[in-house]
């Protein structure tokens, strides 16, 4: 029988504090930017130039058919052979952004293109221009449709931000390893890291269910 | 049936006793090489810069230097067997070489099983960096960013002497940490002489430097047990090249560094 000594763990509350501290804050960045780039993407995809919609359609394809983790390591890695030094958060950021605009522009186009026609020529018998009709008409009902969707990836994002602990960001996943490898208590860090995702993912869940419809696309 | 088991294992270890016996008696090492003038020396091939294989496909190395030297003392020709880490204490056991010079520390485990001479090099972790970074002392390191393994003896010593301000970027395995060095990711490293030689042989360009020491850990030649007049003649040996400075002279030609303080 193993014996289980928690208090190893939590003697290193402060790295495990730190690690939270990047978790939620690498999600709350790529939360933000992703699903203002998948907007735009979602417009561009479904009524952009026909070149943009190619060019668009080919980045989506390309981030939902790589593993992330090679995504992250070919920008930390890779794109300093071409110039183009980051930091590892500023990488991880990037990362995170790119991955979850690919997903998030598919979620959104599909809210946009589940908007009934009638809406549209309602909007266009009011005169109301193109810009107008897509940011005040379609999306904000759009995005009541598809919001549990996007929470979840937003989640998805969140538990894969793991991976940055590779290039030396300090994030939870990053702290359980670091403290495991100095104690040796590899069960009992992983436990603890465990049941604190599983709680970052509840509240980060009820975080966002409750201010889409406050802040997001309105009641 | 456990009492044959039982009987077997005593059988065993019966028959181990009266080999290592025989082993211990037989102390004619020393006659055989004088006899026959070669000496068969275990050596690395796959730990640069202590023992490797050079583009003319040849071992070489600091090892390979030094078993050498103590050939040329003993008037023998060497005969050089490369070993594996993991076999190079059998090599000596089974009387396949006189001598392991293979980057062997001494531990109690082993001493068990062979026998050490007088330290002949240093083993050792040191912070590396581009000539053109100026770093001296464990304080230079404040403000600069240096790659470590995560959880590595070498993390530890680093984190023991780094200044707070010094951005220690710790990475998942040495590879990871060679890249993010290698791609510019920070300006110095932390690990151990194998691996930077490695990347010095495969970047030559970068002009990659040992900086200062980091943790030190001596390196002994390993004669089998109970050959104790091989032993005193190459202690002999090797104390005598540690005084006229040829093992300094090998040190800074492979390691970059003075041998600093070898233990007995």
């Amino acid at each position: 029988m193993v014996a289980l000594d928690f208090g190893a763990i939590l003697a290193d509350w402060r790295t495990l504090l730190v690690g939270v501290g990047w978790t939620l804050g690498l999600t709350a960045v790529s939360a933000v930017l992703g699903l203002l780039l998948g907007i735009a993407f979602a417009w561009a995809r479904s009524e952009g130039p026909a070149p943009l919609r190619v060019v668009v359609g080919a980045y989506v394809e390309l981030i939902r058919n790589t593993p992330f983790i090679v995504q992250l390591f070919f920008i930390f890695f890779g794109l300093p052979a071409a110039g183009f030094r980051l930091s590892p958060e500023i990488a991880s950021v990037i990362a995170m952004v790119a991955n979850l605009s690919g997903y998030a522009t598919e979620i959104v186009r599909a809210g946009v293109e589940a908007t009934p026609r009638g809406q549209r020529e309602a909007a266009i018998s009011l005169a109301l221009s193109r810009t107008h009709i897509f940011l005040y008409v379609v999306v904000p009902p759009a995005l009541r449709r598809i919001w549990p969707a996007l929470v979840s990836q937003i989640i998805i994002v969140m538990l894969g931000s793991a991976v940055c602990g590779q290039i030396s960001v300090p994030e939870l996943t990053f702290a359980a390893n670091l403290i495991q490898s100095r104690n040796f208590r590899s069960f009992e860090a992983f436990i603890i890291v465990a049941a604190i995702y599983l709680i970052l993912a509840f509240l980060v869940r009820r975080l966002l269910r409750w201010a889409g419809p406050r802040f997001v696309f309105g009641r | 049936m456990y009492a044959m088991t039982r009987r077997a294992a005593l059988f065993a270890f019966t028959a181990c006793a009266a080999l290592l016996a025989g082993a211990a008696q037989a102390q004619n090492a020393l006659d055989d090489i004088t006899k026959s003038k070669t000496i068969k020396i275990a050596i690395p091939t796959d730990f640069p810069p202590y023992g490797f294989v050079g583009s003319d496909m040849a071992p070489q190395g600091l090892d390979i230097d030094v078993a050498k030297l103590i050939a040329a003392k003993l008037g023998a020709t060497v005969e050089l067997i490369p070993v594996t880490t993991a076999n190079r204490i059998p090599y000596l056991q089974t009387k396949k070489a006189d001598l392991v010079i293979s980057t062997l520390g001494k531990n109690p485990d082993r001493e068990k099983v062979i026998d050490f001479t007088i330290a002949y090099s240093p083993f050792f972790i040191a912070v590396f960096a581009p000539k053109a970074v100026a770093i001296k002392e464990p304080g230079d390191l404040a403000g600069k960013s240096v790659a470590v393994t995560r959880g590595s003896v070498d993390d530890q010593e680093l984190t023991k002497v780094a200044p707070p301000s010094a951005e220690i970027r710790r990475f998942e395995d040495n590879n990871a940490t060679i890249s993010a060095f290698l791609a510019g990711q920070t300006q110095l490293v932390a690990t151990s002489a194998q691996v930077a030689s490695t990347i010095m042989q495969k970047n030559a360009s970068l002009g990659l430097e040992y900086k200062f020491l980091l943790k030190d850990s001596p390196n002994f030649i390993g004669v089998a047990k109970g050959e104790d007049t091989l032993r005193t003649r190459v202690n002999e040996i090797v104390m005598e090249a540690r005084r006229s400075g040829e093992i300094d002279r090998l040190c800074k030609k492979w390691l970059g560094r003075e041998p600093g303080d070898l233990p007995m």
